[in-house]
């Protein structure tokens, strides 16, 4: 009896020693360099490091669930995991079923990328699923064809199923740079179509947004979030810092 | 406007939505009953579209199967048995995903035969690359249940057309064939409604939607992802599917009734056991 | 896995493909093909139980059942089971929260609100402090239970029909010795039905199989998951870069289902071949006569 109190009271102990709440991230897991699964089988990429430093810092326990993109808000906003790190942009319409965080990227430019520098981008543009980029194709008067994942979506242009595939710049620049078939659309290579990226939760996590939103900012100022992000997506991406800058030039 | 007005409108905009009629965007939020009916009786028109077109062509392709696989050469019976073996003996899932992850490796320039150049590009397109997909599995299936078939005809039905002197197509057309056919059936029923059940695969397979044009299922998924409620999307779809089983029944019980007129009594009507003999 | 796959971007030709095969995601998909055999070990046994019971509803003399029974096996049998595999694990999962939620949170809050489906955290299933295999677990789970009500159904089909097709004779004589009906049931009915289902069975054993793929529609990271994943496109930013190899991988579960109908249906035969023995049937003649029963 006294050695099950004197376990009951240790068990009590650790449990307040480490007090870290569990938190489940969803993320995808095809989006390379934001979020993939490397060659150990493990979740890698961008926002993984940037996920487990912010859950460090609110001081969570995280583990990382992968879900297929096309439910991954249903899966959220059913309570199976509890954020989503997806390179998923902000935008009015997700605001209207889920909450996002402050934003931990620039708006990020999208791009078109296809087999000549003249193809027309009002014909035939692949896009995967419910992303931001197919909205917008759909809504440019081209036609749209959806995929499930952002590779496959790459892989319709090389087999001319599509004329081209518009998809976030930074996830596109590593398929234009190891391929010699892939190029930019002339003078499509930036459009910028997002607010930036975020984190998504439940609207109904008010809490848990407030901690977040903290722990980005301290992030932006100390500048570990810039060297993140030079880290995954290049010296090319957009910083905050070279946003401040370039807004200071804007205003002068 | 009066919720049945703004009904008729809603049927008008998106009624023919799956085939490119209508609006060009899907309604985005503030989803109604009225839309949920409609975007998914829309969608039929693709299941239909599949299923029509693949129970057509494979009924043709079925019937040479079956006299293939129960002729006495082996050039013809070994190929026969091989296709019906390959494409009974592996899920039609995975049949689709590798259709189209090899229709798309064909050359895009197109194929090149005796100096004419066929365009390849529409064989990775649902409708064409899904149809022959479809097409090939039912025949296959089809073909084991009319080779079942053939091998029931009577002895006594060949007999006595013997005896009045038919001989090759004559006997075939005449005796061998409708024989067949009675008894395949009501097997045959069970397979059409596989097959239009299995179209519902399509655009969840390799095959990507263009312009947002896909089938019930594809639209019901898309509602419910988006309401983030299941009960309402899935159930519209699957009363449409219990609609077209029933439709189907009844006209291949009609069918039925004309390969048996000349039968007396029970033998007239379907024996529709609805048994999973795929 | 092996000590010269440290640096991948030297290897090249066999030593290159003997890496990339033994990588920790080719692990991960080799181990994914347990999970589909899994499925089918729990799936099989689960939706025969629910065959049974089926059949048994059909048969029964109290109409509401008979009824329920007829009507579970209908409805299913007229619906693409892609229908069911996506609804049911939601339903079942928001189901059970709702349920727990009743008993272990606040009543009186919702559970919808807005479009959310929102419970405390003591009634989430499983619990969010629960490991990662937990929820895996669970995934499958919700899976099994998915496959089980659809192919219990077809089960209920093929039992019902067996059941009816043992020779009213046979029963007859049951009663005149004065067996009540449970006794008939046990003592007649059923182990004669099992020659009459085995060929309706076998059937769906083989549907079973094939209908495996489409556990990736619900979620469960199998074998078609990581086909795709696997053999898409891998750029630089990846360890071993290649081209779309999706063909090949595709082709692989091909011929892995295809070894599994095979070898089934080879397993099948020999059974109905045993099952045959013995019985008044034409089959079982057959053997009879070329004295195959000795």
């Amino acid at each position: 009896m006294k050695n099950l109190l004197i376990a009951a009271a240790a068990l009590a102990l650790s449990a307040g020693a480490t007090l870290a709440e569990p938190l489940r991230m969803g993320t995808e897991g095809a989006y390379p360099p934001y979020n993939f699964v490397n060659e150990k089988g493990e979740v890698d990429g961008f926002e993984i490091e940037l996920g487990n430093e912010l859950c460090k810092r609110i001081g969570a326990e995280c583990t990382w669930v992968r879900n297929d993109w096309d439910s991954i808000i249903p899966n959220l906003v059913n309570s199976n995991y509890d954020t989503i790190m997806a390179g998923m942009n902000i935008t009015d319409e997700r605001k209207k079923s889920i909450a996002f965080s402050d934003e931990y990227t620039p708006p990020p430019p999208s791009a078109y990328l296809a087999l000549a520098p003249d193809a027309d981008i009002s014909g035939v543009v692949a896009a995967q699923t419910s992303t931001i980029q197919a909205s917008y194709v759909a809504e440019s008067g081209a036609t749209l064809i959806e995929f499930a994942t952002g590779e496959e979506a790459i892989a319709a242009v090389r087999n001319g199923e599509a004329e081209a595939v518009f998809a976030d710049r930074d996830f596109l620049v590593p398929f234009e740079r190891d391929s010699d078939d892939l190029v930019w659309v002339e003078g499509q290579d930036r459009v910028v179509v997002g607010e930036g990226l975020g984190i998504g939760m439940r609207q109904s996590d008010t809490e848990l947004k407030a901690r977040f939103d903290k722990a980005i900012a301290e992030m932006k100022a100390d500048g570990s979030l810039d060297a993140l992000i030079t880290k995954w997506l290049g010296d090319e991406s957009m910083t905050f810092a070279a946003q401040a800058e370039a807004k200071a030039e804007a205003g002068n | 406007m009066s919720a049945a007005a703004e009904c008729l409108q809603t049927i008008a905009d998106y009624g023919l939505r799956s085939i490119g009629i209508g609006e060009r965007l899907l309604p985005r939020s503030d989803f109604t009953l009225c839309q949920q009916v409609t975007l998914i009786g829309s969608g039929m028109i693709w299941n239909l579209y599949f299923g029509v077109l693949a129970l057509a062509a494979g009924f043709v392709l079925a019937n040479g199967l079956a006299l293939a696989k129960a002729s006495p050469r082996r050039w013809l019976r070994r190929p026969a048995e091989g296709f019906i073996f390959v494409f009974r003996g592996s899920p039609l899932f995975i049949q689709f995903f590798l259709a189209y992850s090899a229709l798309v490796l064909l050359p895009r320039e197109g194929l090149s035969i005796f100096g004419l150049t066929l365009p390849t590009g529409w064989m990775a397109r649902a409708w064409a690359g899904a149809l022959l997909v479809l097409t090939l599995n039912t025949a296959a299936y089809s073909a084991e249940i009319f080779h079942g078939a053939l091998r029931n005809v009577p002895k006594g039905d060949l007999e006595a057309a013997d005896a009045f002197g038919l001989t090759g197509w004559a006997r075939f057309r005449r005796i061998v064939w409708p024989t067949m056919m009675r008894l395949a059936w009501p097997a045959y029923t069970n397979e059409a409604i596989f097959l239009f059940h299995a179209t519902t695969l399509v655009f969840f397979s390799g095959f990507p939607a263009f312009r947002q044009e896909g089938d019930s299922l594809y639209y019901a998924s898309y509602l419910a992802d988006k309401t983030f409620n299941p009960f309402v999307a899935y159930p519209i779809a699957a009363g449409y599917f219990i609609l077209l089983t029933l439709c189907l029944i009844w006209l291949f019980g009609v069918v039925n009734q004309r390969l048996n007129r000349h039968l007396p009594g029970q033998a007239r009507r379907l024996r529709y056991r609805p048994n999973i003999i795929r | 896995m092996f000590a010269y796959c440290a640096d991948p971007r030297t290897l090249e030709g066999l030593a290159w493909l003997s890496c990339y095969l033994s990588s920790g995601t080719h692990l991960l998909f080799y181990a994914s093909f347990g999970t589909v055999l899994l499925l089918l070990a729990l799936t099989a046994p689960v939706s025969l139980a629910l065959g049974f019971l089926g059949a048994l509803a059909a048969r029964s003399g109290f109409a509401p059942l008979r009824w329920l029974g007829k009507t579970y096996a209908a409805v299913v049998r007229g619906v693409p089971d892609v229908i069911f595999f996506l609804f049911v694990p939601i339903a079942l999962d928001q189901g059970i929260e709702w349920l727990r939620s009743r008993v272990y949170c606040d009543p009186s809050v919702p559970v919808r609100q807005g479009n959310e489906f929102v419970v405390c955290a003591a009634a989430k299933m499983p619990l969010g402090t629960a490991p990662g295999w937990v929820h895996d677990f669970y995934g499958i789970a919700l899976a099994v239970v998915a496959f089980s009500i659809v192919f219990g159904a077809f089960a209920t089909n093929v039992l019902y029909g067996a059941m009816q097709a043992v020779p009213r004779a046979q029963l007859e004589t049951a009663e005149a010795y004065g067996m009540t009906p449970r006794q008939i049931d046990r003592r007649i009915l059923i182990p004669q039905m099992w020659s009459y289902a085995l060929p309706g069975l076998s059937n769906l054993w083989m549907i079973l199989i094939k209908a495996t793929p489409l556990l990736f529609l619900l979620g469960v990271e199998d074998i078609v998951y990581w086909a795709r994943e696997l053999g898409g496109t891998k750029t630089t930013t990846f360890a071993y870069p290649h081209g779309d190899w999706r063909v090949w991988y595709f082709l692989a579960l091909l011929v892995f289902y295809l070894l599994m109908t095979w070898v089934s249906q080879r397993a099948i035969d020999r059974l109905s071949a045993r099952l045959s023995r013995g019985q008044a049937t034409l089959a079982g003649e057959a053997m009879r006569k070329a004295g195959v029963a000795a």
